[in-house]
């Protein structure tokens, strides 16, 4: 799909919206000083995913600042130290964090600390430099600061978490638009969009909208084979290779 | 074209996988090797996580010793006895050694074990290789083709053994706490490295059991097959890392690798492709090597607290 045939698609979407009417939801979606949807809440991951792109559209009643934070399920992660010993780098002090989001990134339509004060966003926890990670162990200050700086460096490395806050772009004073990134590595669960509308430095409105990434066709059947029915995938996979052996054997014969 | 693995949960692309098994079942047929000492390092160099490839290249290599068996069974290589007892040790090694991959890698220093199990068995095998090719080479020109051979019948320690067992297709009566000790060991390093242990098993039934050299092989791979199993198996039901897609990728591409192999294998003189296969090995040790010395880019790296 085009850019434009999707902003087409999200403008002619919030267009309907009201010409629908819904009864009385029509008085208060009017009153809603924020609207917003995806052009999709289910990232499939299929054989052939190599990333793909969610577009995030909404209204704004009147004109304000919109931050968009994207977050995928918890996981829990260890950061491991490399040091060297007799000449080679091996791992040696790790550090264990609970509740990693395992995606996180974020989007504005101009820079975050402009839109709203710094307390504002760390009450919030927009932002990367404001999520909490807290390790399950203890760790002197300058430690706990090295171990962060290496989770964030790593994430954002593997593409997992974002480098900077996306764009959002304002089509009118009242419509916006964001695309958001999932990479190829993409961790499948459960993802939180949390949409903040800011007007004079304060939170007027938040939304929030659920979207689900999982794998789908083939590959989530193989995977789910794999964990549920572990030995039978084992001896599945064992006869796979015994009958392919075979095969090649008697089609390669020496004539 | 990009496929996505379901067990290593990244995507590849299919040609690059293909051509990485043709170009190692190139160089198996060539070589008359496995080639699972090259598959696992290689795929770990792309990006696979190191526990799948390991796992997955003990899968492919059931196939590849599957089709090469055949052939060895047909012209009676196969000391189905001492095949059995190398098998027996092997069983309980590889079992033992998948369950210290798991508890290596609780641990957070499986990659590290990998590494250095490389490094210390591709630099002693290609070490070896490359200095008896070229010696064998410098001897062929001198002498005109004539090999000096070492006696047969060496006593040593190694014959005072108890529970002597008599193999007949292989002419020997040693001691079966031998081949279990072989089995043993080469089963745990397929559990751990991902290679079927063909490139340590082969010198160890020549020079340590005394094995004749027309049976090595057929036997060799006979047992490879089940002790490749028995890891696909144990791997995919105590850590779920066997790839099947990777697998059936890795061997499509290498049967077909190897036929071209074999066929330019025949062309070459065995002493020269013994010593380009010693030099082979060398090079991926020193790779691997390289890596563990130079300092990492990044002193840190992070990994889902669940493995």
């Amino acid at each position: 799909m085009t850019v434009s045939s999707r902003v087409l698609m999200a403008i002619v979407a919030l267009g309907i919206m009201p010409i629908l009417g819904l009864g009385g939801l029509s008085k208060k979606a009017a009153a809603d000083p924020l609207v917003v949807d995806l052009s999709n809440h289910l990232v499939a991951i299929t054989t052939g995913f190599t990333g793909t792109n969610v577009l995030l559209f909404g209204a704004v009643e009147d004109e304000g600042d919109v931050i968009v934070t994207v977050r995928g399920p918890d996981q829990d992660m260890v950061v491991r130290k490399k040091e060297r010993k007799v000449g080679i780098w091996v791992n040696s002090e790790s550090a264990r964090y609970k509740n990693v989001p395992a995606y996180y990134t974020s989007a504005a339509n101009r820079p975050m600390d402009i839109i709203a004060p710094a307390d504002v966003l760390l009450d919030y926890r927009i932002g990367l430099k404001n999520l909490r990670f807290v390790p399950e162990s203890k760790l002197n200050d300058s430690d706990q600061k090295v171990y962060r700086e290496a989770l964030v460096r790593n994430m954002q490395s593997a593409g997992l978490f974002g480098e900077r806050p996306a764009k959002i772009s304002f089509l009118s004073n009242q419509l916006f638009r964001t695309d958001i990134h999932f990479p190829a590595n993409t961790p499948t669960g459960t993802y939180t969009i949390n949409v903040y509308l800011i007007r004079d430095g304060g939170v007027a409105s938040v939304k929030t909208t659920p979207l689900v990434v999982s794998k789908t066709g083939v590959s989530a059947e193989v995977y789910e084979f794999a964990h549920r029915y572990s030995a039978l995938y084992g001896i599945i996979a064992v006869i796979i290779a015994v009958v392919a052996g075979w095969i090649a054997s008697v089609a390669f014969r020496k004539r | 074209m990009q496929i996505y693995l379901p067990i290593a949960e990244i995507s590849v692309n299919i040609f690059l996988i293909l051509g990485l098994g043709g170009g190692v079942g190139f160089l198996s047929g060539l070589f008359g090797v496995g080639g699972g000492f090259l598959i696992t390092p290689l795929l770990i160099f792309y990006g696979i996580p190191p526990a799948v490839s390991v796992a997955t290249a003990a899968n492919q290599i059931v196939a590849s010793s599957v089709s090469g068996v055949f052939a060895h069974w047909k012209r009676g290589n196969v000391d189905l006895k001492m095949g059995l007892v190398l098998l027996a040790g092997g069983i309980v090694g590889s079992t033992v050694g998948v369950w210290v991959f798991a508890w290596l890698r609780s641990l957070g220093q499986i990659d590290l074990v990998i590494s250095l199990c490389y490094v210390i068995f591709l630099g002693i095998i290609g070490g070896m290789m490359l200095f008896e090719a070229t010696r064998a080479i410098f001897r062929t020109r001198r002498r005109g083709g004539q090999i000096r051979r070492s006696k047969k019948h060496q006593h040593s320690f190694i014959h005072g053994l108890p529970f002597k067992m008599r193999f007949y297709r292989s002419g020997l009566y040693i001691s079966a706490l031998l081949p279990l000790a072989v089995g043993f060991f080469v089963g745990m390093l397929t559990a751990l490295m991902g290679v079927g242990g063909g490139f340590v098993m082969v010198p160890a039934m020549i020079y340590l059991l005394g094995m004749p050299t027309g049976v090595v092989i057929g036997t060799s791979l006979f047992q490879i097959i089940f002790v490749t199993a028995n890891v696909t198996f144990l791997q995919s039901v105590q850590t779920q890392t066997v790839d099947v897609a990777l697998a059936i990728l890795l061997l499509i591409g290498g049967v077909i690798g190897a036929q071209f192999g074999a066929q330019f294998g025949a062309r070459l003189k065995a002493e020269h492709l013994r010593a380009l296969l010693g030099l082979l090995v060398l090079s991926v040790c020193l790779k691997l090597l390289f890596d563990l010395v130079i300092a990492p880019s990044d002193l840190y790296s992070v990994m889902p607290g669940d493995l």
